[in-house]
């Protein structure tokens, strides 16, 4: 790994600077399949940086970290130049001081690569409209997390009062296991279901999301219950002649039940930061469904 | 290419010329057309070429009862998925999952098993493609128990596997493994197959859907049939689908393939078997197509007044190891050629499709194959050989005659290279040569399309000394991708014209990996997605080309030529280019 610190500097000196670098690891220039724009505070900025890098290994990108720091000092950035390290493309960490933190991306837009997509994610607080915010501007995807919003719920529900299309949130790609195995579950005729519910830790925005989506495709009332966690613990739909039920109690491995059948297990692991990255990364274009069940969460709510 | 969900055309009761024996089994064979189900569209395609002198309408109508006959057969699944309230089209999130069903697999214990198709389950499941009750029977003549199976099917996954081992993962696949120890010709064996099958449906809640993988070497395809048809497990209950994985080769001449075909035709419907040719995957020949067809760059150039040759090369860097039984006899060119350098060959030469559904597909290809002719000399016009010990990356290896199993005066070939033309406007004239062996330097498969040089240099002679021929390789492993390779000034003061390459990777460019060809291939089956190849029509006209050949090896009855292990094959092979003034390229 080869890393370089520069101190007041400018987009264009570290644009040279990762020039050089790449040269001196022998790195091509070529070949990086996206850009990632990580807006973060410090103390989110190194669990968010290592899982973005986790994200992209199999896929040279350029990492772009963005942390504001004091408002109050003078004008400034400091960057931090990785190349080579967990990560097969270049990650920069972009420190903004005084005024700069109200135009980052006016430090960005030089260090964008040409030609390829750019995702940005806020792993902690996002703007309360992500496709208006000058750097989500940049991102043909952009992703968000209500999880760690100070009120979870809360955010998840105003989700849709900002959304354009692109957005999405990583309390719905935490689902998306489940949802797949539900719908395996229902690739064999079940019949109608009458109701049902999610049962989740308490404050969970993804049961939220799961509950009305349930809810929309099925046509029946899905509610959300309690439990102790962790995370989503079980889903119980029930049918003419009992339920469907889907447990996990130890976060890796889940029931299905059915009636008339065997009980059968299968692996439905909670999985790390990375992975839900990976698979945002993976797909490009809006993703239609999110909006709906934002929509959905937003409407029960006012209900 | 038809990878949706919309029911396409199947192979295996496509329009085959007179003389066919699959014609005389078609079970659809009766007169009346039904109109394409569930409204979706089909691609019409009309089968002007081979009924003789129909009407375009009558292959037209037979295409629509295809279609909807491939809806009937696979309504288990891609149906019901279809009718799934949680499937939305828009939600690309959600994978592909089969239904429920049990894969049998015959010949567990083989290599492949081991190597490929254990760890592809595995890594299935760790994508959560697996359904829920997934069971996997392995069956072999091993004196095994339950936990036995489970502990092999734990090694190989530990050691194959694409993705990292999770403990939950194998678990879950981990309760749905069954043995049944016994051997093809035994008949309680195949009893207490179709007992066990019984039973997990009863356990696992599998439905009566089973896949049965034929992992063995080609000369127990009839037996494991006629048993499978002997039990009844080869007719599916009401709702219910089963089917049937063919490798290859299919067959080892055209009789035999004839044979065979008839043999797998009497047990099942044409649309639940699936011959597959793993190094040809299902994902390489979209790649390929979407390179020739989506482009308006190469089509242009992609004929004899630009293309000077291509050069079809698939080498091994392994030995025939456990494979020396079925391999004696057989040999490179029926094992390989027959089969994965003649699709290649077709899907690089043939015309456009009119439509990327199966059938349409599959017609070009056909049309490309009967256009192939042999060299008029064959022993001038084809090489053989066989690897003698030697070092191979480093490490002392036996030669061929050396191997277990083989006998020391075995005259089956493990390099074989022939040169092919394609008479027709596109390809007069253009040579194909296509290399395969074992135990060469290298493990590599590509398709080089070498163009000609320009017809006129304006530099002088010194400055283009060392410019070769422009050329697009389409590299199939490792590392699929394509390269084009073309001259460039060397820097600096002097004129000089260089040869520089530029790349294309798919593991770099995408976000996405490729899947790996048997997970590709084993979902595809599970599901029940149409297999793109091959066709037994084609199977017999890929046989047409490579019996001749055979035939005169056989007639010959020299020991083919030594080379060593580790070398590039031997010095026939490239005296067979050095006639026409060219050379192999490097492996």
């Amino acid at each position: 790994m080869t890393s370089f610190l520069m101190g007041s500097t400018t987009a264009s000196e570290i644009s040279a600077q990762l020039t050089r670098l790449r040269h001196q690891v022998g790195a091509p220039a070529v070949g990086m399949v996206l850009t990632l724009v990580v807006v973060s505070d410090e103390s989110r900025q190194y669990d968010a940086v290592r899982a973005a890098s986790e994200a992209s290994r199999e896929h040279p990108s350029r990492i772009l970290a963005v942390i504001p720091r004091e408002r109050e000092e003078a004008t400034r950035l400091d960057a931090e130049l990785r190349v080579g390290e967990m990560t097969t493309g270049e990650v920069v960490l972009l420190r903004l001081y005084g005024e700069l933190t109200g135009h980052a991306d006016s430090v960005l837009s030089p260090l964008l690569l040409p030609d390829i997509p750019v995702v940005v994610w806020w792993p902690g607080d996002a703007p309360e409209i992500p496709g208006k915010d000058p750097v989500g501007g940049f991102g043909q995807r952009r992703v968000t997390d209500a999880r760690s919003a100070a009120d979870p719920l809360a955010a998840i529900r105003r989700r849709i009062d900002g959304y354009s299309p692109g957005d999405t949130d990583l309390a719905w790609t935490r689902i998306t296991p489940w949802r797949s195995l539900l719908a395996a579950a229902f690739d064999q005729p079940v019949g109608k279901v009458r109701d049902g519910y999610v049962e989740a830790e308490p404050g969970h925005p993804s049961a939220e999301l799961l509950a009305v989506w349930l809810s929309q495709t099925l046509g029946a009332d899905i509610s959300v219950r309690e439990s102790r966690g962790p995370g989503l613990t079980a889903v119980h739909l029930r049918i003419s002649d009992g339920e469907v039920v889907i447990e996990r109690h130890d976060s890796r491995t889940a029931t299905l039940k059915r009636p008339g059948r065997p009980d059968r297990h299968v692996a439905l692991a909670r999985r790390p930061t990375s992975e839900l990255l990976a698979e945002e990364l993976r797909r490009l274009d809006p993703d239609e469904v999110y909006e709906e069940a934002i929509k959905g969460v937003a409407d029960r709510h006012h209900r | 290419m038809n990878d949706s969900k919309g029911p396409g055309p199947q192979p295996g009761n496509g329009p085959t010329p007179s003389g066919d024996p699959s014609n005389s089994t078609d079970p659809t064979g009766s007169a009346g057309s039904t109109p394409p189900a569930g409204g979706e569209p089909v691609a019409h395609e009309f089968d002007v070429p081979a009924r003789d002198g129909g009407p375009e309408s009558l292959a037209a109508q037979d295409e629509s009862r295809t279609a909807a006959q491939a809806v009937a057969g696979t309504a288990t699944t891609i149906e019901v998925a279809e009718a799934n309230p949680l499937r939305d089209p828009r939600d690309k999130r959600l994978p592909r999952v089969a239904g429920p069903c049990v894969l049998v697999l015959f010949g567990v214990t083989g290599d492949l098993a081991k190597r490929k198709l254990l760890p592809a389950i595995y890594d299935l499941g760790n994508r959560g493609l697996l359904p829920p009750g997934f069971s996997l029977v392995g069956f072999a003549r091993r004196d095994w128990a339950a936990q036995d199976f489970a502990q092999i099917t734990h090694d190989a996954v530990k050691e194959h596997a694409r993705t990292p081992f999770r403990e939950e993962v194998w678990k879950q696949i981990c309760e749905g493994l069954h043995f049944v120890p016994g051997s093809f010709d035994d008949d309680g064996a195949f009893d207490a197959l179709a007992m066990a099958l019984k039973e997990i449906d009863e356990t696992r809640g599998t439905g009566g859907n089973y896949a049965f993988y034929t992992s063995t070497p080609p000369k127990y395809f009839p037996v494991i049939i006629e048993q499978l048809k002997r039990t009844g497990l080869t007719r599916p209950p009401e709702g219910a689908w089963r089917r049937v994985v063919i490798e290859k080769p299919f067959g080892h001449d055209l009789k035999s393939a004839r044979e065979l075909n008839r043999i797998v035709d009497s047990a099942f419907k044409p649309d639940s078997v699936f011959r597959i040719d793993h190094y040809l995957g299902k994902e390489t020949v979209q790649n390929i197509l979407a390179l020739r067809f989506a482009n308006t760059l190469f089509e242009p150039i992609w004929n004899r007044r630009y293309v000077d040759h291509v050069q079809i090369t698939m080498a091994e860097d392994i030995g025939v190891g456990g494979r020396a039984g079925y391999y004696d006899g057989i040999g490179a060119a029926r094992d390989v050629i027959q089969n994965h350098l003649l699709q290649l060959l077709a899907l690089v030469g043939m015309e456009d499709p009119t439509a990327f559904g199966p059938s349409a597909l599959r017609r070009e290809k056909e049309k490309v194959l009967e256009a192939v002719t042999l060299p008029e000399d064959l022993s001038l016009g084809t090489a053989r050989g066989q690897y003698v010990s030697g070092w191979q990356g480093g490490v002392p290896v036996r030669g061929f005659l050396e191997e277990d199993g083989i006998p020391p005066d075995s005259r089956t070939e493990t390099y074989a290279a022939v040169r092919l033309e394609i008479a027709n406007r596109r390809w007069a004239g253009v040579p194909f040569y296509l290399r395969t062996g074992k135990r060469l330097g290298r493990r590599m498969t590509e398709v080089a399309v070498v163009f000609q040089r320009a017809p006129h240099l304006p530099f002088s002679k010194t400055d283009t000394e060392i410019l070769g021929h422009n050329a697009l390789v389409i590299r199939i492993q490792p590392d699929e991708g394509v390269t084009v390779r073309f001259g460039s000034k060397v820097p600096g003061t002097a004129m000089e014209v260089r040869d520089v390459n530029m790349d294309f990777a798919y593991g770099e460019a995408f976000l996405e990996s490729s899947p790996e060809a048997y997970e590709r291939l084993l979902l595809d089956v599970l599901i029940g997605d149409p297999p793109l190849f091959p066709h037994q029509r084609e199977v017999e006209l890929s046989w047409m080309i490579m019996d001749p050949i055979e035939e005169h090896w056989a007639a010959d009855g020299s020991q083919p030529e030594g080379y060593d292990a580790g070398s590039g094959g031997p010095a026939s092979a490239d005296e067979m280019m050095a006639r026409d003034g060219r050379a192999w390229r490097r492996l």
